[in-house]
């Protein structure tokens, strides 16, 4: 019997977060990151962004992509923080970027949760 | 020592004398720089005609041994394998395979890596009784394709050098042992695929790695351990999953 | 017996020593700005669930310069992990059809697919 262990499953997660932030993300940081802060194109209005997030499929796409692609960035941190820097306190470290990971989603969980109609 | 300078190359090695305890010094030599002579050849020519006392590990010249790897400019290689000519007008710096304890000069210890092969049990496990004096294990040709590239590997620990994870973290288990391990379990004779990710799923195991793919890339038989790492990450993941969605049927 | 051995040590920036690694530190050190880039997302739904005078204050805190800067620099970082991690693909994914291994191109390809229809589809969402 092959022993349970935890790092199979936060890589697996790590890889879907990958995936995730590989294909979704370019095209909503491209849009609301910049072509709408700088005037490229005009923001979509109030009443349209508050029906666009309010929408249940909305909510349950974004909940699905936030908190993979957080830990994905914090499994990735932390082996950066070993690594690149070679900090020593490896218990602390992986508190902290996950611990992040975790507080961001739950942020993600309240107000995703807010702008629902 | 160098009087006609075209037709020379400087070769940069490092030296480390074990009795006097002192950090590993550069010396330069001067040797003839021709077309067909390789790194290792030069490396015979100062010990032959310049300085006995040199020490470095060579056998059969033709890049199957692996046992002359180094670090030629910062770059693992095998010194055989690698010409001079490359590197003109150099200097060339040769130095002893990286991430490995030196114990003379261009050796190094390669204890390390001996005592972890056979902990991936790279060999063929069978779960039945049948046995080579039973007649011989039958396969077909795209059985055989199934693991031949990963059956290429030499041993010669270049990609040990080039792995930065494991000049971090000697525990780490490295990538030729692993890409071994994914050899055997590719084997359509074997059985021990379980057993193998017994030991790779833990810790040292496969989870250090960072996909640097520097293994990959300084391999010099295409083995692409890289690639088995990673590999063996899916297969643990899926173990995992198939454990937690199904408790019971997992593990038999 | 005493340990005559030497042990180089591992420089602490290391990866600067080989273009190689120091690409491979840059491609890790993305998560930085992907981790940013979710969080901004984060805040422009926390914006806009607040209501209206909310979400406009958002832009207007998203157009300041620093802000601007950063997400250009994040972006640039983010273009760098979706095209390295669609290149390591194919390496870490053994597919196989009809028993022949799928080409790496034909994997790549896939992904660049994959990402055109998600960025048409969310872009015809946000836009339409």
């Amino acid at each position: 019997m092959t022993k349970r262990r935890i790092e199979p499953l936060v890589w697996l997660t790590f890889s879907g977060g990958g995936v995730a932030a590989a294909t979704f993300l370019p095209v909503l940081a491209l849009l609301f990151a910049l072509a709408f802060p700088l005037g490229w194109i005009d923001p979509p209005s109030y009443d349209r962004m508050a029906d666009l997030l309010g929408h249940p499929l909305t909510f349950l796409v974004l909940l699905g992509l936030f908190p993979v692609m957080l830990i994905h960035a914090a499994h990735r941190f932390r082996y950066t923080l070993y690594d690149g820097l070679q900090v020593k306190h490896k218990l602390l470290v992986a508190m902290l970027c996950y611990g992040g990971a975790l507080a961001g989603s739950f942020a993600a969980l309240v107000w995703l949760g807010n702008a629902l109609t | 020592m160098t009087d006609e300078s075209d037709d020379n190359i400087t070769m940069r090695v490092t030296r480390y004398r074990p009795d006097k305890n002192d950090p590993p010094v550069p010396v330069d030599y001067g040797v003839p720089l021709r077309k067909e002579w390789t790194v290792l050849d030069g490396l015979n020519h100062i010990k032959a005609e310049q300085d006995e006392s040199l020490a470095f590990r060579w056998s059969c010249r033709m890049g199957i041994c692996g046992s002359c790897g180094m670090n030629v400019d910062g770059e693992p290689r095998l010194t055989c394998a690698t010409f001079l000519s490359d590197y003109a007008p150099g200097p060339v710096r040769v130095e002893p395979l990286a991430n490995f304890p030196v114990v003379k000069d261009l050796v190094v210890d390669i204890n390390d890596f001996m005592e972890k092969l056979p902990r991936v049990k790279p060999w063929i496990i069978r779960d039945d009784d049948v046995t080579e004096i039973d007649g011989e294990y039958l396969q077909t040709p795209e059985e055989l394709d199934a693991y031949k590239q990963f059956s290429m590997c030499i041993n010669c620990m270049l990609c040990y050098a080039a792995c930065p994870v494991y000049g971090l973290d000697p525990d780490f288990m490295g990538p030729a042992a692993i890409a071994l391990a994914e050899r055997y379990d590719l084997d359509s004779r074997d059985h021990g695929a379980r057993e193998r990710l017994d030991v790779l799923i833990e810790h040292e195991g496969v989870w250090g790695c960072t996909f640097v793919g520097e293994c990959t890339r300084v391999c010099p038989k295409h083995v692409d351990p890289a690639g088995a790492i990673q590999r063996y990450k899916v297969k643990a993941a899926k173990e995992s999953v198939m454990a937690f969605l199904l408790p019971r049927a997992a593990g038999r | 017996m005493s340990d005559t051995r030497y042990h180089p040590p591992v420089r602490l920036f290391w990866w600067t020593t080989k273009r190689s690694y120091f690409l491979f530190v840059m491609r890790e050190l993305s998560s930085l700005f992907v981790a940013w880039l979710v969080l901004f997302l984060i805040l422009l739904v926390r914006a806009v669930s607040r209501g209206e005078a909310a979400y406009e204050s958002f832009w207007d805190w998203a157009d300041t310069p620093w802000v601007v800067a950063i997400n250009l620099l994040a972006f640039a970082f983010l273009v760098l992990h979706t095209v390295t991690w669609f290149n390591l693909t194919p390496q870490a994914m053994d597919l196989r059809l009809r028993g022949r291994r799928l080409p790496a191109s034909a994997i790549i390809g896939a992904q660049y697919g994959g990402l055109l229809v998600v960025s048409a589809a969310i872009a015809w969402l946000v836009l339409r």
